[in-house]
């Protein structure tokens, strides 16, 4: 018995190898065409492999375009790639004796990724996950095509989620553009005529450019697009003002250490960039020891360098002042000078622990990406949490200055030292510590800033000239004075170029900031009283 | 000095000499020739060129194991120009006179070029000058090893414009503010009029250096993509600028597939500092990548990695041209039989050098080579796969024949023309 069932095995095993050279099984032969030579080829393959509406295709197409398709270099066999395992395309058997060393991964190009979405777009559309659905629809949306048409309907007609639904309407309306039927590409104009979004901007225009043929349709076209337009300046207008803000948020954080240390010690510290850079730094060397030993707490990593950060900076920031800076009191040429060289050694230093380039920050997902507000128009998640972030230590500070008694005692010793003195306030304490506080929040803009720019040794470089230039605007010493001036200028800068571009434009705004000064010479915020004679 | 210190000074000296005969018996007799590096090894550029000094100072030991040239020890002498123009020309003044080097090996920007180009030319010195650049120069005392604009941006246009490339209609020209990019884009836009591309489908955008707010731009060339023609970036974007230009374009969700940035100053060496992921599929044009496969190369990345003791150490396009440079240099000197510099500049033009881009690389009488160009895409692991190459080297040219001052201009070293930028030959009979 078991005998005539072995037999019968091995005859369904033949029967089945036989099939599958006389090509029966178009999947396993669409399959292993994925591994051919050369773009185009592959291209073909992936079309091929979409046509068969074969739910199987799903994952390996997916593998494909996450690069974990890997082809045998010997025999173009296909595995893919599930962390160090690996197992067969068409029969999803793990294979045993899988050496990474044997393959390499099936390589794409651009004309071949947007294959890839199209085609996966089509055979995702039915999935039960709604996000599948809504990222297939998307996919439709972007690569169109007239051959999807009756697809889409079957899609709306099903589709319960009111996002995906929406999507779809959409989506379809864009693929009637490219209809032969008259009415079909009237009917797409009218369901884009909602849209605010560029990319639909660009299908509109495109039905004019590919020469269409009938007037009535293009005038709607025309139409659409004047009305998407007018949509679209409101919002620009709103983008504008957001992406102001973010960079005001940013000079806020880059210049908020400066108000304390220039504005309210009133020491010139031209090393107070390389704080910033060091607080970056922190944060490349926190992220290297989660990497290493906590492999879990990687998305917390800029969370972590925050106060590793404050604490390395602010440090060297008490050092510094306790070395150089104290005997320099009152000699500002001197403590420029002085300060200055600091600031080269400091570069040098780090570029001879870490080396010249430049070193990778990663961002956490929850910092990645965008948020759509309306119609393609996004603000970054990063600079979202930079604009809380600065505020939040604004907060902080302000609260440290007006609550805390060392608040208390510094502000007393840069309203009236003497006094304070003989108050019996020890000062040159209370120097280093303000010392010490503003250069550990310069740490902390750079755990910021290592989100958004290179964590290189001239990191400091950049901010340094637009710190001092909003410190002075917004009123020397003044918090509120540093986020008012901040924000402006940031909003400023922004209104400016895209109509200046960006060269003139941070021109443009330096002329400002000095006409601004001939006629205020104290900023937006002038100290009044005593602490203004100091 | 008394007497006594003349004899212990001259103890000391015999006791050096017999140590290091010691070591190097055979060539100690003869004084080494001196190799010049000329890269900033601190300061903003230390970033890009501190890898070049290490490649020529890792060529130099090669040679030395290899025996030397001319029976003579070879022997780098490192100075440090700081990223500042000026020294970059005091520094040149230094080797050239109080070290006496042979050659030079040297420089990034343009600018820094345009510095030291006075003081070789003045003290008849040899420069080999290893990036790719704007072109519109050819000095007798220098050989640019690195891509003129005809081998790369022209190339990497012509792609975009393929099927393969997307058949891209419109262009951005997004540039750092100065020499480079400023005359590379002249000559583009006078490329893209040839092929018919209107004014109005071209945009160029200037930025500062360093410049770290890419949001109006980004959300700006996502604006001017919208106007129905498939849209591309040409970068000419230089050092600091590229990583927040490349992270605000993923965080803007756009993709490689929708609007692909092809850019001329981003190498291996650049994206090792960047989150590659949100990156991939956009495109660099050079004349090497570190993912060609051949034996040379292979070779070459794995002395690369143990010179460095550094397995992740990557190679970059401007180390290729270094590499192309030295071994031209030292067939040169092998042809002349000595390091004079006049003789070896004659020895230079035709030499040619199996370079690790696995193709044959000649020097011209423009003193430009004649090198492929290859286009890459971006890959996961910051690599970059080559997606389209030119069948064969291509000469350069160097006074672009799409800028309408160059009608005419001449760069040839040899008889009867012997000039670099001449409409008649120097010599008629």
């Amino acid at each position: 018995m078991r005998l005539v069932r072995g037999v019968l095995v091995l005859c369904a095993f033949l029967l089945g190898f036989g099939v599958r050279a006389t090509n029966a099984d178009p999947f396993a032969d669409a399959v292993a065409a994925l591994g051919a030579d050369g773009f185009a080829a592959r291209a073909a393959a992936v079309e091929r492999l979409a046509d068969l509406g074969d739910p199987r295709a799903v994952p390996v197409l997916r593998a494909m375009s996450e690069g974990q398709l890997l082809v045998r270099k010997a025999d173009g066999a296909l595995a893919i790639q599930d962390g160090t395992r690996a197992y067969d395309p068409v029969t999803n058997q793990t294979l045993v004796s899988f050496n990474p060393d044997d393959y390499e991964t099936v390589r794409l190009n651009n004309r071949l990724r947007s294959t890839l979405r199209g085609a996966l777009g089509r055979l995702v559309l039915f999935s039960p996950d709604p996000r599948e659905r809504l990222e297939a629809a998307i996919g439709v949306f972007k690569t169109r095509s007239v051959e999807n048409l009756p697809l889409l309907r079957k899609a709306i007609a099903a589709e319960t989620d009111a996002e995906v639904l929406a999507q779809l309407r959409l989506s379809l309306a864009a693929t009637q553009l490219l209809s032969d039927d008259r009415a079909e590409r009237l009917a797409g104009i009218a369901g884009l005529a909602g849209a605010a979004d560029v990319e639909v901007r660009a299908m509109l225009l495109q039905l004019a450019a590919d020469g269409e043929p009938d007037a009535e349709v293009r005038r709607r076209a025309a139409d659409a697009v004047a009305a998407l337009d007018r949509r679209l300046a409101t919002l620009r207008l709103v983008q504008n003002l957001i992406q102001g803000l973010s960079l005001g948020a940013v000079l806020l954080l880059a210049a908020m250490g400066l108000t304390i240390t220039f504005g309210v010690m009133g020491v010139i510290n031209m090393a107070y960039g390389e704080m910033v850079m060091i607080g970056a730094y922190a944060t490349f060397v926190v992220q290297q020891l989660v990497r290493e030993y906590a492999l879990g707490l990687t998305e917390l990593t800029p969370i972590l360098a925050i106060p590793t950060a404050f604490v390395v900076a602010g440090a060297l920031g008490i050092a510094l002042e306790r070395s150089v800076i104290r005997h320099l009191y009152g000699r500002p040429l001197e403590t420029l000078l002085m300060t200055w060289g600091v600031s080269m050694i400091l570069q040098q230093a780090v570029r001879s622990i870490f080396g010249a380039t430049n070193r990778e920050v990663a961002s956490p997902s929850w910092m990645s990406g965008a948020i759509e507000i309306a119609g393609g128009i996004t603000v970054t998640q990063n600079r979202i949490w930079i604009i809380l972030f600065s505020l939040a230590v604004l907060a902080a500070v302000i609260l440290a200055t007006r609550l805390t008694r060392f608040g208390l005692y510094m502000r007393a010793v840069t309203q009236n030292r003497g006094m304070a003195s003989a108050m019996g306030i020890r000062t040159g304490r209370i120097d280093a510590l303000t010392f010490g506080l503003g250069s550990g929040i310069a740490g902390m803009a750079g755990v910021a800033l290592s989100q958004i720019d290179n964590v290189s040794p001239n990191l400091g470089q950049a901010y340094i000239v637009d710190s001092f230039m909003v410190v002075v605007f917004g009123g020397v010493g003044n918090l509120y004075g540093t986020l008012l001036g901040a924000m402006s200028l940031g909003v400023i800068n922004k209104f400016l170029e895209p109509y200046a571009g960006a060269v003139l434009g941070k021109i443009l705004v330096l002329v400002a900031v000095i006409l601004f000064i001939q006629r205020r010479p104290r900023g937006l915020f002038a100290l009044k009283g005593r602490a203004a004679e100091v | 000095m008394s007497k006594s210190s003349w004899v212990r000074g001259g103890l000391f000296a015999a006791a050096i000499t017999a140590c290091a005969s010691a070591f190097m018996p055979a060539q100690a007799q003869q004084p080494p020739i001196k190799v010049g590096v000329l890269h900033s090894l601190s300061g903003t550029m230390a970033i890009s060129e501190t890898t070049l000094k290490d490649t020529i100072v890792m060529l130099v030991e090669e040679q030395n194991k290899a025996g030397g040239l001319l029976g003579r020890k070879l022997e780098a002498v490192v100075v440090d120009p700081a990223s500042n123009w000026p020294l970059f020309a005091e520094k040149m003044r230094e080797l050239l006179q109080v070290h006496k080097v042979d050659v030079v090996f040297g420089c990034w920007t343009s600018v820094s070029r345009k510095s030291v180009l006075p003081v070789v030319e003045e003290l008849n010195g040899l420069l080999f000058y290893p990036v790719q650049y704007e072109g519109e120069e050819s000095s007798r005392n220098i050989f640019y090893t690195g891509a003129a604009p005809n081998q790369q941006a022209i190339p990497a246009v012509e792609y975009l414009m393929s099927k393969d490339g997307g058949e891209a209609m419109r262009f951005v020209l997004l540039g750092t503010d100065y020499v480079y990019p400023r005359t590379t884009n002249k000559i583009l836009r006078a490329f893209l009029h040839s092929k018919g591309i209107a004014d109005a489908d071209i945009m160029e955008e200037y930025t500062p250096f360093g410049h770290s707010d890419w949001q109006t731009i980004v959300a700006r060339v996502k604006r001017f993509a919208s106007e129905g023609k498939k849209t591309a970036v040409i970068s000419t974007i230089n050092g600091d600028a590229n990583v927040p230009f490349y992270k605000e374009l993923g965080n803007q969700g756009i993709k490689a597939e929708d609007i692909p940035v092809v850019a001329f100053s981003v190498g291996e060496e650049e994206l090792a500092g960047i989150d590659t992921k949100p990156l991939v599929g956009h495109l660099a044009a050079w004349n090497y990548f570190q993912s060609v496969k051949n034996p040379i190369n292979e070779a070459f990345i794995k002395k690369w990695h143990a010179f460095t003791k550094n397995p992740k150490r990557v190679t970059n396009d401007p180390m290729e041209a270094h590499y192309i440079g030295f071994k031209m240099w030292v067939q040169a000197v092998q042809q002349a039989g000595t390091t004079n510099v006049d003789a070896v500049r004659q020895a230079m033009y035709g030499q040619k050098v199996m370079s690790l881009s696995g193709y044959d690389v000649q020097m011209h009488p423009n003193h430009h080579l004649s090198k492929p160009v290859m286009i890459g895409e971006v890959q996961e692991d910051g690599q970059f796969e080559i997606v389209w190459q030119t069948k064969g080297p291509i000469v350069a040219d160097a006074w672009s024949p799409y800028i309408a001052e160059n009608k005419g201009k001449v760069a040839n070293w040899t008889y009867p023309w012997v000039c670099g930028n001449c409409t008649e030959p120097r010599f008629k009979n």
